[in-house]
């Protein structure tokens, strides 16, 4: 993972706002995510968490209880060591591999159309994560969807209108984009993809299928 | 003491925890930090007795976690904000918080004294650049790290870390990479 190109990065507004903590969870995992594979992200998300640290620096200091130091101090002698985190086997990013039981293999696929499969990943519900598994030159079916909708490459490549994304690469699309996604020829392309509203198809089958299938 | 020797002396009390488990350590920085966190959280929304019990778990928080603070990525300061941040989301959206795991960085390089203080000083640089702006640009950012602002609305402000803000965060980005590449 160490040596792939990224050239699709994150937005600055995403980034503050992910450093501000004002993400639904679905994107955050997709930030976090990316992050995860992109030193230059990293290193933005320094530098917005830094912004953060000088805000709190300057908004002055509260009257705290007494006993305040004591209190914490029990907390700390009552708090059990961390479990350990769940087994990690590489396949996946850390923040991901969290929340499908920890590799590529444990994720629970469901079938769409054309071959493209997916699974729904649970978060919050003020957007929506999922991984879509789109064999090689298979189209995403056409949508366009309310609010952002984030694509992060994890394997294969996929092109739309607007360019060719790779593993680590990010498209950030606002609802203006009405784009079709296709796999590259070859290997499957899987993405780790996050609607900050449920999608609309375009056609009616795929509209039909929607409450059936939560994309 | 000016702000920036606080900056490296909080960082010193920071490593004396991490590395010696040092409880008088624990109680100075606790002393600093622990009402900017109430003060914080209270900004956020929080009410007093939220904010009181959501400060004991950061502060809590910073003990536990000592082992990840690296003064060579962040200053104490900001790396309590993120512990403050994510206690916020924890306990007042009660959502999750995904975050990012640690990139292999390649064979780790004894860290320069002159890199950490140059961190350190970086949050002190920053909060005389927000301080600076003007109030409706400062009060806008304040807002979006209060917890203010959704994302759509920090979006509509197309180049929120402004002016000032953003040459800021551009230097210490560059920095950043320089060290990290």
């Amino acid at each position: 993972m160490k040596h792939m190109t990224i050239t699709h990065h994150l937005s600055d507004d995403l980034l503050m706002a992910y450093s501000a903590g004002a993400l639904p969870e679905a994107l955050s995992l997709v930030v976090a995510t990316h992050v995860s594979m992109c030193p230059d992200c990293r290193a933005a998300l320094a530098a917005h968490d830094a912004v953060g640290g000088a805000v709190l620096g300057t908004c002055g200091e509260a009257e705290l209880a007494p006993d305040s130091l004591e209190k914490t101090l029990a907390r700390i002698a009552a708090t059990p060591t961390e479990a350990p985190p769940p087994k990690r086997d590489g396949s996946l990013p850390g923040p991901l591999a969290d929340y499908v039981g920890g590799s590529l293999s444990q994720v629970k696929w469901r079938t769409l159309a054309g071959g493209v499969r997916q699974a729904v990943l649970p978060t919050d519900r003020g957007a929506t994560a999922r991984l879509l598994y789109i064999p090689g030159g298979v189209a995403v079916p056409d949508h366009s969807h309310r609010g952002v909708e984030l694509t992060l490459v994890l394997q294969g490549a996929f092109r739309d209108e607007t360019g060719r994304f790779g593993p680590g690469d990010i498209e950030v699309a606002s609802d203006d984009l009405e784009h079709k996604p296709v796999a590259e020829p070859g290997p499957a392309c899987i993405c780790l993809a996050a609607t900050e509203a449920p999608l609309r198809f375009a056609g009616l089958i795929p509209r039909l299928m929607q409450p059936l299938f939560r994309i | 003491m000016t702000a920036e020797t606080e900056e490296a002396e909080w960082a010193r009390l920071m490593l004396r925890i991490r590395d010696d488990r040092d409880a008088d350590a624990f109680a100075a920085l606790f002393r600093e930090f622990a009402p900017r966190v109430k003060a914080f959280l209270m900004r956020s929304g929080s009410t007093a007795t939220v904010a009181e019990e959501c400060t004991q778990d950061v502060m809590a928080t910073l003990w536990q976690k000592a082992g990840l603070f690296d003064p060579t990525r962040a200053s104490v300061t900001t790396w309590v904000f993120t512990i403050a941040r994510n206690r916020r989301i924890d306990t007042i959206r009660r959502a999750r918080r995904p975050e990012p795991e640690d990139l292999a960085w390649g064979p780790e390089a004894e860290p320069e004294p002159a890199e950490i203080l140059e961190r350190q000083q970086e949050t002190d640089r920053l909060g005389r650049a927000i301080a600076q702006l003007p109030p409706n640009q400062r009060a806008l950012i304040e807002r979006a790290y209060f917890g203010d602002l959704s994302h759509s609305e920090i979006a509509a402000e197309t180049g929120l870390p402004l002016g000032t803000i953003k040459s800021r965060i551009r230097l210490a980005l560059d920095r950043l990479r320089h060290q990290m590449t």
